[in-house]
């Protein structure tokens, strides 16, 4: 069992308040992803769950129980950390085995948890090697394996994949994804990787300057995002958001319309402008649209390679019905 | 770039670090020559170098004279004890310093810093009176509580800046880890910071077993280290070089030879955190 619940939380640093009241609840095996920019309170939101933080007013519970209070070694939550924060002095298998040091375990079932932890982690031939000795991505499988071997209610996981590479990135996402469904535990995941959040998560929480945006699975944020601020951040390339005129047609302060429903047409589109870079990657090709007269640029999603060069004129033609239409306060009108 | 190094460069800093270092060690080096003369040949004019009759008398007088073995005793027991009793009291001192800092934590170091800068003779009235109620002069463990007290704020600094360089993000997955204040300490900070704590150690072992103002105003018999065993060669009925360097040499003998064996360890640590 791992349900977390919020209740009216709020951080301040000093005078500073870094989390406004907020209420938000984590059910028991769901994958929860934390979204949002660099300073967005995400993190401390973490470490508040965690109890690294100590929070300023509000309550925690977790599984119905006042966590409140209750230091981070008693709140049964592990937590996998960007830096990963392995033990150094430790080898690979003391570093898996010390959560269940620290609760007294007897050594036979340390080993059988630490060897079967190694063994789901394709660990095992790494034991008895210090952290110093690993590649980033098997210090990362360690960290992991440190936090499953104690069987907590919720995993918590600070930004996990953002010291990896591209390639790895992708590949741990999967193994965090699959260990979850394996697992079926509660994991709380903070990344400011849109493409993170969309793949992983059951349910994304779009954060921005501590206040919770919109809370909603990821296909729920991609097709109707509450406010302009969540239909800039979720989905790649970003949305266009366009003012003036052209929302007025649609009855609306801001009109939004994602790359990849914008079509191009030989002639004749409803709008009008010069190519400007184009970024080719095979399988799509993204075109950035100057002169058009709506905003400063445009981003248009043509499937595969399109012969389009720089000065181009190209004709556009957006698909009416996905058009997202917001007032003057950036609110969706539906 | 690397910096282009002539060989007249190389040559004139070697021997500018040779001569400063032979400067240094040359009153040692007096000591221990002096130490193997007769008294005569110890206030010749001009001096001897080389060329006088190598003696071990002097040696031979002292040890005849004086308990050798009682003095290094103590010396050992006050520098050690001195050392590991501080060191208990600065490393959860310099753990709350450096993890858990208060707006006050940087002043309260300033603060420690000060009390070193007050002349020990300042405070020997009022300790010698503490001393003097607590029936605690001239025994081991009053110079020991005494040492430790002057020496801590040396230890909590260094203990202090090695810890700051362990990220505290360890420190915390132990915390999620289910470890307590003590296990955190015992298990993840100490064992990680173990060059920084021994080279402290070492600093602080040297530095009381050197330390001469209170040894020689707290103690009269008993409790006397080494350095009084050499101040009582500089006595009243007349100057006995030979003798003095021969008890200073015994004195000094066994925290060089430490000094000696544990010199990586301790440039090591005195540059911690210089270059990361």
């Amino acid at each position: 069992m791992g349900q977390i619940e919020l209740k009216q939380v709020t951080k301040s640093f000093g005078d500073t308040q870094v989390i406004p009241p907020l209420d938000l609840i984590i059910k028991d095996g769901e994958f929860t992803v934390f979204v949002g920019p660099s300073g967005c309170g995400k993190s401390t939101l973490l470490r508040l769950i965690a109890g690294l933080e100590d929070i300023t007013t509000g309550h925690i519970e977790i599984d119905g129980k006042d966590a409140t209070d209750v230091v981070p070694a008693k709140r049964g939550l592990a937590m996998v950390f960007q830096s990963y924060a392995l033990y150094p002095h430790m080898s690979v298998r003391k570093n898996i085995a010390f959560p269940l040091r620290m609760a007294k375990l007897d050594k036979a079932e340390i080993t059988k948890r630490v060897e079967g932890a190694a063994s789901v982690l394709n660990l095992t031939d790494y034991l008895d090697r210090r952290p110093g000795q690993l590649s980033g991505g098997q210090r990362q499988r360690v960290a992991i394996g440190r936090a499953i071997v104690r069987e907590p209610a919720a995993f918590l996981f600070d930004e996990p994949l953002s010291n990896l590479d591209a390639a790895l990135r992708v590949g741990m996402r999967l193994e965090i994804s699959e260990l979850h469904k394996r697992l079926e535990t509660t994991m709380v995941y903070v990344t400011h990787d849109q493409v993170e959040a969309m793949t992983m998560a059951d349910k994304i929480v779009v954060l921005n300057a501590g206040v919770i945006e919109q809370v909603g699975t990821p296909l729920e944020l991609y097709r109707s995002p509450r406010n302009t601020f969540v239909a800039g951040f979720i989905g790649s390339p970003k949305m266009n958001l366009i003012t003036g005129p052209e929302a007025e047609k649609h009855n609306a302060h801001t009109i939004g319309v994602r790359p990849e429903h914008i079509d191009v047409v030989e002639s004749g589109g409803q709008w009008q402008g010069t190519v400007g870079l184009a970024e080719h990657l095979g399988s799509d090709t993204f075109f950035h649209i100057h002169n058009t007269g709506l905003a400063d640029m445009l981003t248009v999603r043509a499937i595969g390679d399109v012969s389009l060069r720089h000065g181009d004129a190209i004709h556009l033609n957006p698909r009416v019905d996905e058009i997202h239409r917001f007032d003057a306060q950036g609110l969706r009108i539906s | 770039m690397a910096r282009n190094v002539t060989t007249q460069r190389k040559i004139i800093t070697t021997s500018a670090a040779w001569t400063i270092g032979l400067i240094i060690f040359f009153p040692i080096y007096w000591t221990i020559l002096t130490s193997f003369k007769t008294e005569a040949q110890a206030i010749n004019d001009p001096p001897l170098f080389f060329a006088f009759n190598w003696t071990l008398e002097n040696y031979a007088i002292v040890q005849e004279r004086s308990d050798y073995m009682k003095f290094l005793w103590n010396s050992v027991v006050v520098a050690g004890g001195s050392t590991i009793l501080g060191t208990l009291i600065a490393i959860p001192a310099a753990w709350s310093m450096a993890f858990v800092p208060s707006v006050r934590t940087k002043d309260i170091l300033l603060w420690m810093l000060s009390t070193k800068m007050l002349p020990a003779v300042g405070v020997l009235y009022p300790i010698s009176l503490v001393f003097v109620q607590f029936n605690l002069l001239d025994t081991r463990g009053g110079l020991v509580v005494v040492l430790m007290l002057i020496n801590l704020p040396i230890i909590v600094w260094m203990l202090y800046s090695y810890f700051k360089e362990i990220p505290s993000e360890i420190l915390e997955a132990a915390r999620m880890d289910g470890a307590t204040l003590k296990e955190e300490i015992l298990y993840v900070l100490t064992p990680m910071a173990i060059p920084g704590i021994a080279s402290t150690l070492l600093l602080n072992f040297i530095l009381a077993w050197n330390e001469a103002f209170w040894t020689l105003n707290l103690t009269a018999a008993n409790a006397a280290p080494l350095t009084a065993f050499i101040a009582s060669y500089s006595s009243p009925e007349g100057l006995f070089f030979a003798k003095l360097s021969a008890a200073s040499t015994m004195a000094i003998a066994p925290i060089l030879i430490l000094g000696w064996f544990s010199q990586k360890q301790l440039v090591r640590g005195l540059t911690f955190g210089a270059v990361k």
